[in-house]
């Protein structure tokens, strides 16, 4: 059974990612799950320096899924390296970093510092945080902003660029073309839906931050429908995300065109979710008698 | 050596993703839940492997449904750590406040249902021993640490001294159990229907003052915010060190998620955020910052 998947000039074992925001930088779950079995792991995204993030409250649970607005607390791109890498190398983690940046140099700067760290496998542009002032989904939200800052990473690394797609557009497969236009290897989506809880009560929003990004079950289907839209619109490889919590969800995501998944919000409530879902996918491929777990990719079939 | 307190570096040393045992997510039984009133109740669960790693302090990540909603774990504070005849741990209690969802399914939660727990999780607070005196601070559904707390000061031979304020007296639980384990109770309630009238800081403030000359004493301490500050502030003015369990909304209770921040100071001074499920919940007062 063959449940390797190719990203780019990268092959992963399997099609798991733990999402970037929801994994801290990996090796906070290292003494429960073994980082080595997913196909990769996802940190938390990275500027060139350290940030602080936003005053608590910072999250706020919704139905069937949760509001945050952490505001990209981090350690900034050194001290990850000098910090986190080694030990992430040790436990042979295929490491994805979240790129970040307020500015283009920023975004350029910081890739091309990863670019030459050893046992970093690929960099995902976070071109879609809908919590912070400046950067983020400022960049990808106008079409042009974000061919911009493709291109301009493009030039500095040679690592496998995976664009992070917000959903907070009217179309966002239109942005997975100006992704791939520009040197993309792949995209990511969705990022979290930019939402907002009201306490009632108080009559005060019931994050610090105002407003924040929807995820968990309850944004599934909305994020499957923006997968096959982006699946169908690129021929660079589309990483799903949003909601996935099971291994019916991972297939479900593949079948609409995705080549591999994040999973966040569920690895939150279950830490202990990567072996079951793999079990899952391997049971649905002997029941289905898949062979390779690609050849399950962008096959929804329509009509009756 | 007797040990009063976090020294300060720990608020900030490296998070204790090893420390002490990776943490186990078990199916628990529920063997009873005690309903205490209208809105509290203690839920007995049979969770022998987390019973036996837990320490005063520390916590536990419970799902109180299947299904996506309520979506997220809730953290609770291990109240009692359970034995059999023969002293082995068979599992835990947790006092839970209803106040939402989640919390409303635990109140309904009926013997014989199972709950997924994770855990133990978290920094524990750091026992005296004689000659110190622990002097814990409760309010309201802050009692949640201190059962376990008070029983393993029992065993380190440390005098106990439980200082506990709510709202009303139908607020104060577990007011037998504590004196029999010989827990001097000092109580408050801002209605005056129990013990003093007012916030229970009142009687701490009193009692600190009234103190012997050169008794050491250490503060934990845990209920609300403005009770955790007040109290860092009275240790500060006592010269006591304070071990103060603080409460945030957590979503993972790994580290994961960054949610659950409190603002510390660093070695250098400067304020900044730190994840209360890895360097907490258990911090020392004088490294906290009050927003």
């Amino acid at each position: 059974m063959d449940l390797s998947v190719r990203i780019g000039s990268l092959v992963l074992k399997n099609p798991l990612m733990s999402a970037s925001g929801c994994f801290g930088y990996g090796l906070e779950y290292a003494e429960i799950v073994d980082l080595a079995s997913l196909g990769a792991v996802v940190v938390k995204g990275l500027f060139l320096k350290e940030r602080e993030g936003h005053p608590p409250p910072r999250i706020v649970e919704t139905p069937s899924g949760m509001l945050n607005a952490i505001g990209l607390q981090g350690i900034g791109v050194h001290r990850f390296i000098r910090e986190k890498m080694p030990e992430l190398r040790r436990l042979g983690a295929v490491v994805i970093v979240n790129v970040c940046g307020s500015s283009i140099e920023e975004y350029v700067e910081v890739s091309r510092i990863l670019s030459d760290v050893e046992g970093v496998a690929a960099l995902e542009l976070n071109i879609s945080c809908p919590n912070i002032k400046e950067g983020g989904i400022q960049f990808g939200c106008n079409l042009a902003s974000t061919g911009a800052v493709v291109a301009a990473v493009r030039k500095a690394t040679t690592l496998p660029l995976i664009p992070k797609l917000t959903p907070n557009v009217t179309s966002v497969s239109s942005f997975a073309r100006a992704a791939e236009e520009n040197g993309a290897d792949a995209v990511s989506l969705v990022n979290t839906f930019l939402a907002m809880v009201v306490d009632v009560e108080t009559r005060r929003p019931a994050i610090s931050n105002g407003m924040g990004g929807l995820s968990g079950p309850a944004i599934r289907p909305i994020a499957v429908r923006m997968v096959y839209e982006c699946a169908n619109q690129v021929r660079i490889p589309v990483i799903g995300m949003g909601g996935i919590s099971s291994a019916r969800d991972v297939l479900e995501f593949m079948i609409a065109g995705a080549t591999a998944v994040q999973v966040g919000t569920a690895s939150f409530v279950d830490p202990f979710i990567w072996p079951k879902l793999q079990a899952g996918i391997e049971d649905y491929m002997t029941r289905h008698r898949v062979a390779r777990v690609a050849d399950l990719v962008g096959t929804v079939a329509f009509g009756r | 050596m007797l040990s009063q307190g976090l020294p300060t570096s720990q608020a900030l040393g490296p998070p204790m993703y090893t420390f002490p045992m990776a943490p186990a997510d078990v199916q628990a039984r529920v063997l009873r839940n005690a309903r205490l009133s209208a809105d509290y109740n203690v839920l007995y669960l049979e969770a022998p492997v987390i019973g036996a790693a837990s320490l005063p302090g520390q916590f536990v990540m419970i799902r109180a449904a299947a299904g996506t909603d309520p979506l997220l774990r809730r953290p609770f504070s291990v109240f009692e750590i359970l034995r059999d005849a023969a002293g082995s741990a068979t599992g835990i209690s947790v006092l839970c406040k209803r106040i939402g969802p989640a919390t409303a399914r635990l109140y309904d939660a009926a013997a014989g249902d199972s709950l997924p727990v994770l855990g133990p999780l978290g920094k524990p607070f750091s026992l005296v021993s004689p000659p110190v005196e622990a002097w814990m601070v409760a309010g309201g559904v802050g009692l949640a640490p201190f059962a376990s707390l008070a029983e393993a000061l029992r065993n380190a031979g440390a005098k106990a001294r439980l200082f506990y304020g709510g709202r009303t007296r139908a607020d104060l639980f577990y007011l037998d159990w504590f004196e029999s384990r010989g827990v001097a109770l000092d109580l408050a309630t801002e209605d005056g229907s129990l013990g003093a009238h007012g916030r229970v800081t009142a009687p701490l403030d009193e009692a600190l003052r009234a103190r012997a000359d050169g008794l050491p004493v250490t503060l934990y301490a845990c209920g609300p915010e403005p009770m955790l500050k007040a109290v860092a502030s009275l240790a500060r003015l006592h010269g006591c060190p304070s071990q103060l369990s603080t409460e945030r909304i957590m979503g993972c209770g790994l580290g994961g998620c960054y949610s659950c921040v409190v603002r510390v100071r660093g070695g250098d001074g400067a304020p900044r955020f730190v994840r209360s499920c890895l360097n907490g919940p258990v911090f020392d007062g004088s490294d906290l910052i009050w927003e």
